[in-house]
Order: structure tokens, then C-alpha cells, then sequence
């Protein structure tokens, strides 16, 4: 198995990163910059099953389970959306499904971005952080169901 | 034409002053609020009115006979007297308080929609209907095999009236119409469209959530069989709203909910319901709110709409002219008539994060489909950025959001 780092080392790092800035302008910036830079997702999962509905942007997610890992990509019309969801990715992808369970992704509190997972934002990440969620229950259920 | 020498100016800091919440900052700036189409913000007189029932005549109304429940009656009832004046109602009694916009046109759906509407009638809405001006009746539609039709628009954003005559039949019992559209801005011609409709038999709803605050109303002017409006979109309370109707359809129309306040006499096996407006409003009501949105629209009154009217026509103009400087900025709703909001999209740029930028600089905007997929849809666009305005507003708070505009357009590029 791989040294991948766990959950909490990442987001220890995420955190880092941010209590370089500031102002809130500067963390705005960075988001966007993640945005921008997020790899874009290939048109074949553009799908409807694969949209996680928020009230204002469309997200997609697909989630790959590998080794008792799970992998996500994912995609959205929002760049600022596509920053968070950046985010979202390299602390989860690639951690094992009970990590990602029982994660309370304390980060996004830490860097000030608790708004965005508000109810009343509205934005798609609080169903995306679901949604990741909800992968991560299927294949441990699925695996404890392969492994009786 | 208005001539500029005619129009009294309003002194905006005065007025500014009598709503606390425009002190207040967000990260730091002075807050911008441009989500008036969604809320207003209330002024002192509104607060204080809330503050002075609760401590000093909370009570049930209308049967106590103590001198608080006397007073809290009173105060109640003043409002609806108020709210007659407010829209020239022929009667107080066709005054019917509910919870808002939303509520006054499902009681409609609920009570006279179900009695008369059978299978094969028509039901006329128009595409940029707030989606409380659809559901009710695609519900009520479902339920009875009737059909809803729909008035198409035009590129700017105005009803297209040739194809609304062309939807009207001996079919059609039913138009229901949004006065003045949330996304859009568009004022409806209203009293065409009730004229023409009539002339069919068919009779008509005018939703008012939008237009009440902005134009005066004159329900017999206008001839509409039921209006229905909001108090918190008129500088008053959340939670209470009017619904206006004609006298012989209120009474014809069966009750909405049962409980207290709508009966007369109660026997297990018979009941005498009440008489208007409180056949309509069972249980007891949003007494505070109620009382304080005659606050509200003696706040309205004093100023005078037509003061009000013009200053935020003054908004408009400025905004508009500033915003269509900006490269890639496309206003989406150019109608002839307008109220003061201005919806707008700009190229390659999700409104969603110019609506979080904006926030990052206290300037408070309302974005994505406000309530109106289809609408949306019809321009092919997933939503907008709205700035609304309302009388404390400013041309300083539009240049802020400019300025806003142009630093987001710069981080997201």
C-alpha cells in the first residue's frame, strides 16, 4: 500500500497554506487560482447521474474505488466552487472510505470558508461533501458485503 | 415625461438614518443591500412596533374582553384598514391576511381553484411567473386533468399579448399573472390582460409581491379578482402578507383551513363558518407582524410612493447606464417598463461567484434563477446577478458595486 498522507496531515497543510493570507481578497484569490487549475473533468461523466444538485452551480463527482481507496474527480460551472471542490479532493481522494466517513473536515472552518458549506449558501458543496460521503458508505458497504 | 424641477428630492440621509441596519458593516465595509427584491430591510417605526406589542399589549385577539386583547385587536384591525386604504380596496372585509405572497395564491388554488376548475379547463400563467405563481396551479392541474398555458416573452423580457389573446378561449377560467417580475423587472400591462381575460368569463390573479412596493395599486382601478402581496418586501415584517379579493367570490369560495377565528357556531355535525375576512383566517394570527406592517405603510405613506418611485427610477437609470460600461455585461430584461432592479450576466463568468466576490466586498446581491427556472431557461442562462434597489438606496452604493464588478471580473479572469 502506498504512504499516501491521511486526512488530518492535509488538511493540517491546507491550513498552513491559508495563514499565509491575510485578507480575505488574497484567500479569494488562491481559491480561484485552485479553480482554474483543477484538471477538467472528462465530458464522458458530465452526466446526469453524476451532478450533485446545488440551488445556483452545477457539480459533478464521480468516485473510483481502488485498493481500499477511493479516488475522486470532480468538476463545476462555478470557478470558486471548482477552488473548494479542489480542496475537497486532495483531502479526501485517495483515503479509505471509513476515513472519509468519520471526517469532520475541521479545515474549512479553519480557513474561514464555513460559509460555503452553510445551508444558506446554497452552492453545491455542502451536497458535494454529502454526496463524497455517500461513495465512501457504499464501498465500505459493499466491500464488508463482498468480504462475508 | 416628469420634469427634473417637479421632483422633490428626498433626503436619503435622513432616511437612511431610520434603518439601524444600514450602519452595520460586513468584512470590515459598509454594507451595500441590493437584495431589496428579496427583502427589505425595516425601518425604526417597524422595530419599535414589534417591541411595543410585546411589551406592552401582547394578547389574543378578537375575543378577549380585557383591555389588552381590546387594544391588540384594535391595533390588528387598524392594519387592515390601512392595507384597504393601501390598495383601494372597496371593503375591509375583503382584506384577508395571510403569510405571504405564496399563501394567498394557494388559498386561491385551494378553495376557488378546486371548486370550479374541472377537467379540460385552461389556466393561463405567463414564463416569467415566480415559481409560487406555478406550482399551485400545476398541482391544481394534475389534480383535475386541466391544462396550463403559458404567455410567452420576448428578448427583453415583455409578455408578448398577440399570443397571450391567441391562449384565451371559452376554455380559459382562470389568468394568473405576476404584476412587475422578480427576476426581470418587467411592469405587466395588468389591466389589458384583466380586461381581455374578462371578456372571455375568464377571471384573474394579479400577483403583487414585486409591484406593491413600487407602484400604486388600485385593486378597482384595476379590476383584478384577487391580489396577493407580501409585507416583508414593503419595508414590514416577514410572515404576513394580504390577499385581496372580489366580494362575491370570497364569499362563494369555500373555506381554507378550519379552526378558530373562521366558525361562528359549532355543533359535531354542522358547522356556521364565519363571516369575511375571517371565514379565511383560522387559528390564531401573526398578531405582532401584522400590527407592525401598518407601520411599514404609514413609513411608505408619509415619504409618499411617487417620491419614492422616483428616486429609485433615478437608481435604475444610473445603475443601468454604469453597467452596460462594463465589457461582457449583458442585462437580461430591457422592457419599456421596469421597476428599480436590474438583473444582469457577464460573459464566461458564473453569477454565483461574482455573487461571492461581491459579499467579499459587503455588497449584498441576489444570484442564480430567483425562483424562475423557467424563465431562466427561456433565456438559456442557469441565472443572473440582481441588484434591486429601494429608497435608502444610493448612486454612491451603485458606483461601490462597480467598482465591486470590476475587481471580481479582474480576480476571476
Amino acid at each position: 500500500m502506498d504512504e499516501h498522507p491521511n486526512i488530518k496531515d492535509i488538511e493540517k497543510e491546507i491550513a498552513d497554506e491559508f495563514s499565509l493570507f491575510d485578507n480575505w481578497d488574497d484567500k479569494y484569490e488562491y481559491i480561484i487560482d485552485l479553480g482554474k487549475k483543477l484538471p477538467p473533468l472528462e465530458d464522458q461523466y458530465k452526466k446526469e447521474e453524476n451532478k450533485v444538485r446545488g440551488c445556483q452551480s452545477t457539480v459533478w463527482l464521480v468516485a473510483d474505488y481502488r485498493d481500499g481507496r477511493i479516488f475522486y474527480k470532480a468538476e463545476s460551472d462555478s470557478v470558486i466552487v471548482k477552488g473548494l471542490i479542489s480542496m475537497l479532493v486532495r483531502v479526501l481522494s485517495g483515503q479509505p472510505p471509513e476515513e472519509i466517513i468519520n471526517t469532520r473536515l475541521e479545515f474549512i472552518r479553519e480557513i474561514g470558508m464555513m460559509t460555503h458549506l452553510a445551508q444558506t449558501r446554497s452552492n453545491g458543496l455542502l451536497a458535494m461533501v454529502k454526496q463524497m460521503k455517500n461513495y465512501a458508505l457504499a464501498y465500505k458497504l459493499k466491500n464488508e458485503g463482498v468480504q462475508k | 415625461m416628469i420634469q427634473p424641477a417637479t421632483i422633490q428630492r428626498l433626503d436619503i440621509n435622513a432616511i437612511r438614518r431610520q434603518f439601524p441596519i444600514l450602519n452595520r458593516e460586513v468584512k470590515d465595509k459598509p454594507l451595500v443591500y441590493f437584495d431589496n427584491a428579496a427583502t427589505t430591510q425595516k425601518p425604526q417605526v417597524v422595530i419599535d412596533a414589534l417591541v411595543n406589542y410585546y411589551s406592552e399589549y401582547n394578547a389574543n385577539i378578537h375575543r378577549g374582553i380585557h383591555t389588552l386583547a381590546e387594544e391588540a385587536t384594535a391595533a390588528f384591525e387598524a392594519t387592515r384598514d390601512t392595507v384597504q386604504q393601501f390598495i383601494n380596496a372597496a371593503t375591509r372585509e375583503q382584506i384577508i391576511f395571510t403569510k405571504g405572497t405564496t399563501e394567498g395564491i394557494n388559498l386561491v388554488a385551494q378553495t376557488w381553484g378546486r371548486q370550479n376548475i374541472k377537467a379540460g379547463d385552461e389556466i393561463i400563467i405567463s414564463t416569467m411567473e415566480h415559481h409560487s405563481n406555478i406550482v399551485p396551479w400545476h398541482i391544481l392541474c394534475e389534480e383535475k386533468g386541466a391544462l396550463l398555458k403559458v404567455i410567452p416573452i420576448n428578448e427583453r423580457g415583455e409578455l408578448l399579448l398577440d399570443e397571450f389573446q391567441k391562449l384565451l378561449s371559452n376554455k380559459t377560467r382562470l389568468v394568473s399573472i405576476v404584476h412587475v417580475s422578480n427576476a426581470l423587472g418587467t411592469i405587466n400591462p395588468v389591466k389589458k390582460i384583466i380586461d381581455e381575460a374578462h371578456s372571455v368569463g375568464a377571471i384573474v390573479l394579479v400577483d403583487g409581491a414585486q409591484s406593491s412596493v413600487h407602484i400604486d395599486i388600485d385593486v378597482q382601478d384595476m379590476d383584478c379578482d384577487f391580489f396577493a402581496f407580501s409585507s416583508h418586501k414593503l419595508y414590514g415584517p416577514t410572515g404576513v402578507g394580504v390577499l385581496y379579493g372580489k366580494q362575491d367570490l370570497l364569499e362563494a369560495m369555500p373555506v381554507y383551513q378550519g379552526g378558530g377565528e373562521m366558525i361562528k357556531e359549532v355543533y359535531f355535525d354542522k358547522i356556521i363558518y364565519n363571516d369575511l375576512p375571517y371565514k379565511f383566517e383560522a387559528g390564531t394570527p401573526n398578531i405582532a407582524d401584522t400590527i407592525a406592517f401598518k407601520a411599514a405603510l404609514d413609513f411608505m405613506s408619509q415619504i409618499g410612493k411617487e417620491k419614492i418611485r422616483n428616486h429609485e427610477n433615478e437608481l435604475l437609470a444610473y445603475a443601468t447606464t454604469e453597467l452596460e460600461q462594463i465589457p461582457g455585461l449583458k442585462i437580461i430584461g430591457k422592457a419599456q417598463e421596469k421597476v428599480s432592479l436590474v438583473s444582469f450576466i457577464i460573459d464566461k463568468l458564473h453569477p454565483q461567484d461574482l455573487g461571492i466576490l461581491l459579499d467579499n466586498e459587503a455588497i449584498a446581491v441576489r444570484t442564480g434563477h430567483h425562483c424562475a427556472q423557467p424563465l431562466m431557461n427561456c433565456f438559456g442562462i442557469p441565472g443572473t446577478v440582481r441588484a434591486s434597489f429601494a429608497v435608502y438606496n444610493t448612486k454612491e452604493e451603485i458606483d461601490a458595486l462597480i467598482n465591486g464588478l470590476h475587481k471580481s471580473i479582474k480576480m476571476l479572469s
